[in-house]
């Protein structure tokens, strides 16, 4: 028993060591040439513009019900005039960053598996090697700095969707104005609670990215080995991204204890 | 060098290959001479492919050596493989199509890649590829509405786009009608009139015999015999003169 459970760890460990170098050798040849600007452009506009709705409505949809559950919270202590600042902050500094990462990881992440491992199991990534185009860099390194680039972007329309429902939420329920509600709203927030908490959404888009371009790398057996490379896409970037918001969360309290 | 004093344009050298315990390719040798046609026949599952793969650098050999225009392929890399393969063409035996984009983007694929010609004579090149393998109504069309051989003739027109100096050719009639299996084996042999070498892995014999100056029959990863069709014909393995005999397409 002790012996299964050890070689579970260690092949788990050596699957997050094999993904760790397809990150980092992801990362290095970004720095090489050839740039694929425009591949990574329409990346950018596949990931995150058409993900922008889904954000938006999302981060809406957040916003009202947080902004509901904080009133029901500070009414109790006679401390509405808290709300918007309450939930700007809870927005800005957690609630965004991580709901838009789960969100992009289920539905670019399934995309990225699902299409680079039916592109192996149909020999097309062989096809492109033979004419001569480097298919890591064509295919992973591409949507890698893609979901890099558009996750900031993307938890952004998060936070402000959200920050916006919960001002349709205040003010449908005490007729807020929106000049108060969003001066409350940022009364409270510094650069030092959007700046580490929106830009540690690159490394989630890190983790989509690579999570998902190396299962679809690695997938085998045909339709069936496409369909796992992208489920497990979306679950083990899900995982990852959850369990690196723990160690990110813990960094950003580590750099701006003041504001912790 | 070969008997003409010429170095060969594709040479194996005791090339093996085994996936697991599977021993694919035995001590292959072999050399294609430049502006000729090669054809590489046996049955399913011989190493056929695998052949075809080695050269363009896809697989790399457990032992010996595989030389496109003098170089060590296996030992390339980076730029300096892509010089080589861009030297290729390559139809895969499924066609492997980009199914995400159309038959026309298709064959423009490598012309966008590899030349900084406008946009428009990239077009005009990729319909004139088309029309070679009589699809040229058809570059709008994604993959997926191409029958069968339609794709393969789409992937010869994408493996010709950049008019390569050697095309490696994996079962180019595998799938058409006998008109249209005619017309590729004319355009394959109007190819290597211009100075295009070939090596083609088929299953047919009269396509072979049109095709290639040379043929090698591969069986359980060895080459059982080399040699031009009427050498085959009256070769000492009954495999392979049975081989030479079967008129089977595809």
């Amino acid at each position: 028993m002790t012996e299964r459970l050890g070689l579970m760890v260690l092949s788990a460990l050596a699957w997050v060591g094999e993904v760790a170098l397809f990150g980092v050798r992801a990362l290095y040849e970004a720095f090489l040439p050839p740039y694929e600007f425009k591949e990574t452009l329409r990346h950018i506009f596949e990931i995150g513009w058409r993900s922008t709705p889904l954000i938006a409505l999302a981060g809406f949809a957040i916003g009202v019900v947080l902004s509901m559950h904080t009133r029901a919270s500070l009414e109790r202590f006679g401390a509405e005039a808290m709300i918007p600042a309450a939930l700007a902050i809870a927005l800005i500094r957690e609630t965004g960053p991580l709901v838009a990462g789960l969100l992009i990881s289920g539905r670019v992440g399934a995309g990225i598996g699902a299409e680079i491992g039916a592109m192996k199991v149909t020999e097309q990534i062989d096809a492109l090697e033979a004419s001569a185009v480097d298919s890591f860099k064509f295919l992973a390194v591409t949507r890698i700095l893609a979901c890099i680039l558009a996750m900031p972007l993307l938890t952004m329309v998060m936070d402000f969707c959200g920050i916006f429902g919960g001002y349709v939420a205040e003010a449908s329920i005490s007729g807020m104005s929106p000049q108060l509600y969003f001066h409350r709203a940022f009364s409270l927030i510094e650069f030092s609670d959007f700046i580490p908490a929106t830009l540690k959404t690159a490394v989630f888009g890190l983790i989509i990215g690579t999570v998902s371009s190396y299962l679809g790398f690695t997938a085998t057996q045909g339709t069936e080995g496409v369909g796992r490379a992208s489920t497990r896409s979306v679950v083990l970037a899900s995982i990852c991204i959850i369990l690196m918001n723990v160690v990110l969360v813990k960094f950003i309290f580590f750099m701006f204890p003041v504001r912790a | 060098m070969n008997s003409n004093g010429s170095s060969p344009a594709i040479k194996l050298e005791g090339v093996s290959k085994a996936f697991k315990d599977l021993k694919v390719l035995d001590d292959i040798t072999l050399e294609v001479a430049k502006g000729t046609g090669f054809c590489l026949l046996g049955r399913s599952g011989t190493g056929k492919s695998v052949t075809l793969k080695h050269i363009i650098g896809l697989l790399r050999p457990d032992s010996g050596h595989v030389y496109v225009h003098g170089k060590d392929v296996a030992a390339l890399k980076g730029r300096e493989l892509a010089e080589v393969r861009r030297s290729m063409g390559f139809l895969f035996q499924s066609a492997a199509l980009f199914d995400s984009i159309s038959v026309g983007e298709n064959v423009a694929f490598p012309l966008r890649r590899h030349t900084d010609w406008p946009d428009a004579k990239i077009r005009e090149m990729a319909r004139a590829k088309l029309a070679d393998v009589g699809l040229e109504k058809d570059y709008d069309k994604m993959p997926s509405d191409l029958s069968g051989g339609m794709r393969k003739r789409a992937g010869l027109a994408r493996a010709m786009a950049l008019d390569p100096d050697i095309l490696l050719v994996d079962e180019p009639t595998a799938g058409l009608d006998p008109i249209t299996s005619d017309e590729i084996d004319d355009l394959l042999v109007e190819l290597k009139k211009k100075g295009t070498t070939l090596l083609v892995v088929t299953h047919n014999i009269p396509s072979a015999r049109h095709i290639g100056d040379e043929l090698a029959m591969l069986h359980d990863g060895r080459l059982i015999a080399q040699g031009t069709a009427e050498e085959l014909d009256r070769s000492d393995n009954e495999m392979v003169r049975a081989f030479m005999r079967s008129e089977g397409a595809g």
